[in-house]
């Protein structure tokens, strides 16, 4: 069945106003395979019984809808080279200018928690800890559910392969049944929290390294703007924010600059 | 010049979707049964990368790749275990045998591409 063209613009009004998701004419395919099992859970037939419970407002549908067309997608050590370029450069550069020795990292947009542990496990491969270094990472996703299963830190071996070293799996991974499961001294170094971008993010202080990997490029023109110049506000002095590399921000324009040498990789522009 | 994988594996159905998948990354890719036929092979030429077998008939995967090891060159192959084995242990064993990575079946092209990245030829 043809989903009404009301329907179709009430998803579009309500996953624009409520996560900043930019949903196109000619995706109804997208909601029909995120929003199925949705429909199933609350025991509706279809896209116009969820439609229908939005409009006499159940909060517990909208949540559930604005979730599911959540993009998840993430994996370990993703795409290698920024884990590499934080090894290498950012966090070297980093530490030569903190005196208190210690590091505040967010993960935005953190799905089921990969980026955030493989962070924690950089951090503790590199041995800071052992030179007197504190650090804490904080992970934060607009999904409940995504942020339990980061939470329970435990993997499928088709997860967990994909991107941790066996060498890095042997030390920080333990099998529990048939899967793999970070273990504490990893896990307990991230602490997570539910946090939507478009409601801002200044409550949580100011951080020395953000990620935002692959966040941004759902959000409509307006939206990104906004939400980079929250990172920005967020970085401190000489903090660094890590972007998806093929990701084109409108970084000058939200008061933010490329830090050299480093893709994806911006430091705050000038003025305060 | 394209990088060569040899697929040392005794079922054909897991040599043939490894090799159409490497294939697709850009992998000329030569096939072996057991750990002998693959010793053999490397004594013609020597491939860049092997995706190596635990359990196989005529020699286990083990085996030939501590032998391998021993070859002249044979320190310079990169070595990919990929086995239906995935316990801790196991994995250790592959790893001090001188694996450089550890693939536990069942494997996707992602697996495959992270796997070949993470030891550099790729």
């Amino acid at each position: 069945m043809n989903l009404h063209p009301q329907d179709f613009l009430l998803f579009v009004d309500v996953l624009r106003r409520e996560s900043g998701l930019v949903l196109d004419p000619g995706q109804e395919y997208l909601l029909k395979s995120r929003l199925m099992p949705v429909a199933d859970r609350h025991g509706v037939d279809n896209l116009e019984g969820i439609a229908r419970e939005i409009r006499m407002g159940s909060p517990d549908m909208l949540r559930d809808v604005v979730e599911a067309m959540s993009t998840h997608e993430t994996s370990f050590f993703r795409d290698l080279l920024p884990f590499r370029q934080l090894q290498d450069k950012v966090l070297p550069a980093l530490m030569r200018t903190r005196d208190d020795k210690a590091l505040r990292i967010w993960s935005a947009g953190c799905a089921s928690g990969q980026e955030a542990y493989s962070l924690a496990m950089l951090l503790h491969d590199m041995g800071i800890a052992h030179q007197g270094w504190k650090y804490d990472i904080l992970a934060t996703d607009i999904s409940h559910q995504v942020l339990e299963k980061a939470k329970a830190a435990r993997y499928t071996a088709f997860e967990a392969q994909r991107g941790v070293p066996a060498p890095t799996l042997l030390r920080h991974f333990t099998r529990m049944d048939e899967q793999w499961a970070v273990k504490p001294h990893i896990r307990d170094a991230v602490k997570f929290r539910q946090l939507n971008l478009l409601d801002g993010a200044g409550h949580l202080g100011r951080f020395d390294l953000i990620l935002c990997r692959n966040v941004l490029i759902y959000f409509d023109a307006a939206t990104r703007l906004s939400v980079l110049s929250d990172l920005r506000s967020c970085l401190n002095r000489d903090g660094v924010l890590l972007l998806g590399a093929a990701e084109t921000p409108p970084a000058e324009a939200a008061g933010l600059k490329l830090l050299d040498g480093v893709m994806g990789g911006y430091v705050r522009g000038g003025g305060e | 010049m394209m990088k060569t994988c040899l697929i040392v594996d005794d079922s054909s159905i897991v040599r043939r979707l490894a090799s159409k998948l490497l294939e697709e990354i850009g992998f000329e890719c030569t096939q072996a049964e057991d750990g002998q036929q693959a010793l053999d092979a490397c004594k013609v030429k020597m491939p860049d990368v092997m995706l190596l077998d635990w359990n196989m008939p005529v020699m286990n995967g083990i085996d030939c790749l501590k032998t391998l090891r021993a070859f002249p060159g044979g320190e310079d192959i990169k070595i990919i275990f990929c086995s239906t084995h995935s316990e801790m242990a196991q994995i250790q064993e592959a790893l001090e045998a001188g694996a450089d990575e550890y693939i536990m079946k069942p494997f996707d092209r992602d697996i495959l591409k992270t796997k070949f990245r993470q030891v550099g030829v790729l």
